[in-house]
């Protein structure tokens, strides 16, 4: 069958994947339900949705890793049982996880031929490997060196290894999870070439995505999942992501935090020539100066991975660095015993981590308990030299549980039973009552359901015009535009440079992430 | 939402832990052709039945709630201390020396003494391996093996040619001094009114053992060290962020745990033998991880635990003189409490709590 | 030191490096798929005791290996159990088969022999006997390699040349098959092997397998080749030296026949001499007996070349949401 009458024929070819009324539960969480889909031979579908909509337990179902509880699949029109990953390949089916799995120090071949060996011995598969390799590099700019170990290939080159593992089992239908997440806008075009000679080849393309801007640019068919429901299946020519936002979130999505214009006191911060080295030897920042003032927000934008989180971590006492940084006029240790958290803190540094569940908290720590962390050694908290005053630290903690309307209102309960958005009011309480002169925030909003958005969004805001100094690091441009007032954006461990919310737009910082100054037809850096 | 009820997690996961070892155990000796039931009479009747028989239950148990908590404050703090035998060796060596070089004028003077140089030794031998830990990254679990064996080795090399006396065989120090000799349960007990048997090891560091079991708990629960120390052991990065120092608080968890193994010495060389003997420690070490992880790390467990393995130990020797039933069987019993409170604890709790959520469920 | 007792030292250094070596390999197997495996030690005991019981009874040292093996493997099977399939902790469950092993072993052995916990003594065909190759007398006789061939090559038993054969097998089943491929990563990242098709389950379960039947060839070896018969506690820490050695030899199979041989040798020579005169300091026996674990440590601690255990060693598989 020729590719032209599969993607030109609706209803006479059987769909490449028809899913019937999948609906799966995790305890009382029902992360699917009733879901039923159509993806045609030789499209590109799309799937889209916020975090925890779905979309991967979904994807998890194709790929043979849970048991849905109800519902079929049918592959090219014959009813398939899909019980492991094996099943999956059989049917023809590949997966590009979000978090790549590839065994580290394997070389490339090794890892394509892992699971699809022929035979017990290597060598036969590995020669074979080789020339199959040459063969998909032509054809799908899939260029890769077969004998480099995967630990020192680029994220971009790793996430090709996953796609030509895909190819070499004969993969027909190629699911991609979040592939760009980690990906510079240069290797995300790259990305889309491949994945448009894919489709040109006949293959079938699902591809799991948050980010309206790839739907729009690449797919054919894009559907929307809410809450564990998808809501609608639409060709992209006939929609718009205006239409696909309201879809994702289930009501008008507000583009803007209400805020009055900020009015920046003295200068708080003054960072210079901010440089780390990490422990392998690799500079990842790369001389970074800023300056914030007292009530106002620097963002920070740029692609994961580009030296945000080490700026955030040299700030938080968490990674030493060279360079210089002043708070307040009195210049930071960036090495040595005082180059840690408590000495931030003590120099009236707050910080919300990017990652609660793994540094904000101890998720197994009682919400009273997380509430004194990092603050363990304030004397409010002590009944004398030696001993922890703990009814001290749970009556405040029931305060700040209060005014920040963590749900449910419960100190004793452990952090890891709280929703996303409540244990993010829970750091956030814990880092903003202190009243810091400059606080830390990053990705405050990853995980959390929208009602907490807001909250959220607003009480950075309130610190902000009690004339604090703010540096706010996010993903999220849509988050960075609502809340900066000011925008540096950093690319490869440097600042690319700073613009004003109301001068730049989307594009033109999208440019800069991808290390592009200013004109549109340059080269990456 | 928690899978299961606090209560059902700390109390009943634990008792069906050790039910299924003891009814395990049981099997093993009908399996030897020996009567369970029978075997167990003996063994409540030699370690419960009587005063003397507690004198020794008690005395085991001392050993044990040190190891124990030795044990308990590493695993806080992320640590697997597997090296409890040889912190209390050295610990031993502690004793030794504080009670052979100085003259004491009494046993309480003395007793303190022989702590500190228990509990110092034992925090030195445990500092090496945590040091390694902390700034080398070398797996703990493995160094304090390691060390285990060196400490044998030390001992072994410090009794045969050091501390040997001139003209003895015996690879073991003098005598200590006749002041050292701590006061036995019976004296203490007597004093109060209380009538004992006579000639039993329990002596006075069973007061010492209740006493640190309440100090480490309020040290867990009360004290910023021990907020520290559990934070890190939940979490290194977490720590990290909240400016607690994971090499000093792994030093510091390392230390208090190596002189808690230490300081079972006191009981055991200075309160039973009164002289340093080879394998003074009888692998009381080993069997602080089995306390530990069925008192689920918390004192007043481990206490109850120590007392568990005290009944066992006793009534273990019982049955080598009673019935034909070699003590090894009690290193069996250790064996399955370990590998069902430790290893196998998911045989356990996964189909439990299935049923309370399946309860839960029904309930609404 | 004259050649002669060179030659023995070295002789004896096969003799007792080959449980070492044997236990080694068994612990690569089980570590490189992610298992840690700090429980060689019971089961070298279990298979000792089983092995010696069994040839004492039948007379037979073949079905004593074979009963050694067996015992072994179901040890090794309850670590499967505990660290697979209930996805306990590693450690622990090591810890709980050496206890086990001590125990049991005893008594068993006093329940079905009554002398104390030991198994009856072995003789003729109770136990492997040494082969003595072609013309190993005429050969000795030519000075230099002659007492090599004669006393290092020939006249081992059987179980040291399978150990020492066990070594490049080991080495090409890691590295050249479909197996070792699929062993080695499951070691490295489980859920790319998962992801792959391939069952990690059964990938584990397989290496803790080998790993039973090695320790248990280790713990035969030493109750019917190295002496006659099972005594208490007879395996005297090997199983722990056999982790040391592991880590010494950074989880690679020729490595791991240099470790042992090496930790066979100091085994030799403490076994030979009281006390080592190097003129300027004497070196007392027990400083020889803790330079294994010393040199371990060492090694542990990075200051002499790292050692990188598999990445995913220790950590019981989960697939993730």
């Amino acid at each position: 069958m020729g590719t032209d009458s599969a993607a030109g024929a609706t209803g006479t070819a059987p769909p490449a994947i028809e899913l019937k009324g999948i609906s799966k539960a995790f305890g009382p969480v029902q992360a699917n339900k009733d879901i039923s889909i159509q993806v045609r031979r030789g499209t590109i579908h799309g799937i889209i949705g916020e975090n925890g909509a779905g979309k991967s337990t979904l994807m998890s179902i194709l790929y043979g890793f849970y048991k849905a509880d109800a519902g079929e699949i049918h592959v090219g029109g014959r009813k398939t049982e899909i019980p492991d990953s094996q099943a999956a390949i059989k049917a023809g089916i590949g997966m590009v996880f979000q978090h790549f799995k590839l065994v580290q120090n394997f070389s490339v071949l090794e890892n394509v031929i892992l699971g699809v060996e022929d035979g017990a011995l290597l060598r036969p598969s590995l020669s074979k490997a080789r020339k199959e390799l040459v063969h998909l590099a032509k054809e799908y700019e899939l260029n890769v060196d077969p004998d480099e170990t995967i630990e020192n290939l680029s994220i971009g080159h790793q996430q090709r290894v996953e796609i030509l593992k895909a190819l070499y089992r004969q993969a027909d239908i190629l699911i991609l999870d979040e592939p760009t997440g980690v990906l510079t806008p240069a290797e995300a075009d790259h990305l889309f070439r491949i994945l448009a000679n894919l489709k040109r080849e006949g293959k079938t393309i699902i591809l799991i995505t948050h980010k309206l801007r790839e739907i729009m640019e690449i797919t054919d068919t894009v559907s929307v999942m809410r809450r564990g429901e998808m809501t609608a299946t639409v060709k992209t020519a006939n929609t718009n992501p205006t239409e696909l936002a309201e879809l994702m979130v289930g009501r008008k999505v507000l583009l803007r935090v209400d805020k009055t214009p900020a009015r920046p006191g003295r200068t708080i911060v003054e960072i210079e020539n901010l440089k780390v080295t990490d422990r392998f030897g690799v500079e990842r920042l790369k001389g970074v100066s800023l300056q914030i003032r007292a009530g106002e927000i620097l963002g920070i934008a740029g692609v994961a991975g580009n030296g945000q989180s080490e700026l955030l971590e040299v700030l938080g006492g968490i990674r030493d660095a060279s360079g210089r940084v002043e708070v307040n006029g009195k210049a930071l240790a960036l090495t040595g015993r005082d180059a840690d958290a408590q000495s931030r803190r003590e120099a009236g540094i707050a910080h919300v981590s990017e990652d609660r569940q793994h540094t904000g908290l101890i998720m197994d720590f009682a919400a009273w308990e997380n509430v004194a962390f990092g603050y363990h050694n304030d004397p409010a908290y002590q009944k004398n030299a030696l001993i922890m005053d703990n009814a001290a630290i749970l009556a405040d903690a029931e305060g700040k549980i209060e005014r920040f309307d963590v749900r449910p209102p419960d100190a004793k309960l452990a952090a890891k039973n709280f929703s996303g958005g409540n244990q993010q009011k829970i750091v956030l309480a814990r880092e903003i009552e202190r009243n810091p002169d400059l606080l830390l925030v990053g990705q405050p909003t990853r995980g959390v359901d929208i009602g907490a958005i807001e909250f959220i969004h607003q009480q950075i805001v309130a610190l902000r015009d009690a004339g604090k100094a703010i540096l706010l690091v996010s993903v999220e441009l849509d988050e960075i535009f609502a809340l900066s007032d000011r925008i540096a954006v950093m690319f490869d461990g440097k600042i690319m440079g700073e613009r004003l919310p109301n001068e730049t737009d989307e594009r033109e910082l999208g440019m800069l992430m991808a290390g592009m100054t200013g004109k549109p037809d340059g080269e990456a850096a | 939402m928690d899978r299961m009820p606090h209560w059902a997690d700390v109390v009943l996961v634990p008792v069906l832990n050790v039910l299924i070892a003891f009814v395990l155990s049981g099997l093993v000796i009908w399996a030897i052709g020996e009567n369970p039931f029978d075997a167990m009479q003996i063994m409540v009747s030699g370690s419960l039945g009587s005063t003397y028989g507690w004198g020794y239950t008690l005395y085991y148990a001392t050993n044990f709630m040190f190891t124990g908590l030795g044990f308990a404050v590493a695993s806080h703090a992320g640590l697997f201390n597997i090296g409890g035998e040889g912190q209390a060796t050295l610990g031993g060596l502690g004793v030794a020396l504080m009670c052979l070089f100085i003259p004491w004028p009494n046993w309480w003077l003395a007793v303190i003494g022989a702590s500190l140089g228990a509990a110092v030794l034992g925090a030195a031998w445990a500092a090496i391996p945590a040091w390694l830990q902390a700034k080398r990254g070398s797996h703990i679990v493995i160094t304090t093996i390691m060390f285990n064996f060196i400490a044998a080795a030390l001992l072994n090399y410090l009794l045969v040619n050091v501390l040997r006396p001139v003209g003895s065989m015996d690879p073991a120090t003098a005598n200590f001094p006749k002041p050292t000799t701590l006061p036995e349960l019976n004296q203490i007990l007597g004093a109060i009114g209380i009538p004992f048997a006579k000639h039993t090891p329990a002596n006075v560091s069973l007061f010492i053992a209740i006493a640190a079991c309440v100090l480490v708990w309020a040290l867990i629960w009360h004290t910023r060290l021990g907020y520290q120390i559990r934070a890190l052991g939940k979490s290194e990065p977490a720590a990290l962020y909240a400016g607690i120092r994971p090499v000093r608080i792994t030093m510091y968890a390392m230390l208090i745990s190596g002189a808690l193994g230490g300081m079972m010495a006191v009981n055991s060389t200075m309160g039973e033998s009164g002289r340093l003997i080879m394998n003074a420690s009888e692998g009381a070490g080993f069997i602080g991880i089995a306390v530990a992880l069925m008192g689920r790390d918390h004192p007043f467990g481990i206490f109850l635990a120590a007392l568990l393995f005290g009944f066992l130990y006793q009534g273990g020797g019982e049955l080598a003189l009673w019935a034909n039933i070699p003590r090894e069987l009690v290193t069996v019993i250790q064996a399955l409490v370990i590998l069902f409170t430790g290893a196998l604890d998911n045989v356990v709790r996964l189909p439990l709590e299935a049923a309370f959520m399946r309860a839960r469920k029904r309930r609404g | 030191m004259d050649y002669a007792s060179i030659i023995e030292i070295l002789d004896s250094t096969v003799r007792l490096g080959t449980p070492l070596l044997l236990a080694c390999l068994a612990g690569l197997f089980s570590e490189r798929s992610g298992i840690f495996d700090i429980g060689l030690e019971g089961k070298m005991l279990v298979s000792a005791m089983m092995s010696g019981a069994v040839a004492a009874v039948t007379g037979d040292v073949w079905l004593g290996l074979l009963a050694g093996i067996g015992a072994s493997i179901i040890l090794a099977l309850i670590h499967g159990l505990a660290s697979i399939t209930f996805r306990g902790n590693q450690l622990i469950s090591g810890v709980a088969i050496n206890f086990l092993a001590s125990g049991i072993t005893v008594l068993i052995a006093q329940s079905w022999f009554q002398q104390g916990g030991r198994t009856p003594s072995l003789s003729g065909g109770g136990r492997f006997h040494d082969i003595v190759w072609p013309f190993a007398d005429q050969i000795g006789r030519i000075p230099g390699i002659g007492p090599i061939y004669q006393n290092l090559i020939s006249g081992h038993t059987i179980l040291v040349y399978v150990a020492f054969l066990c070594v490049p097998l080991t080495w090409w089943t890691l590295y050249k098959t479909r197996f070792g491929l699929r062993l080695r990563a499951v070691g490295e990242n489980p859920a790319a092997v998962d992801t792959a098709g391939i069952s990690v389950i059964r990938m584990r379960y397989t290496a803790v397998l080998i790993c039973g039947v090695l320790s248990g060839i280790a713990g035969a070896y030493l109750a019917t080749s190295l002496s006659a018969g099972f005594v208490k506690e007879m395996t005297a820490g090997r199983g722990y030296i056999a982790l040391a050695a592991l880590i010494f030899a950074k989880w690679r199979p020729w490595y791991a026949l240099g470790s042992t041989m090496l930790f066979g040798l100091l085994e030799a020579i403490s076994n030979r001499y009281q006390n080592i005169d190097l003129g300027v300091i004497v070196l007392p026996v027990q400083f020889m007996q803790a330079l294994p674990y010393i040199l371990t440590v060492i090694i542990l601690a990075g200051f002499v070349g790292k050692a990188i255990p598999p990445r995913a060693g220790g950590v019981p598989y989960v697939k993730e949401r």
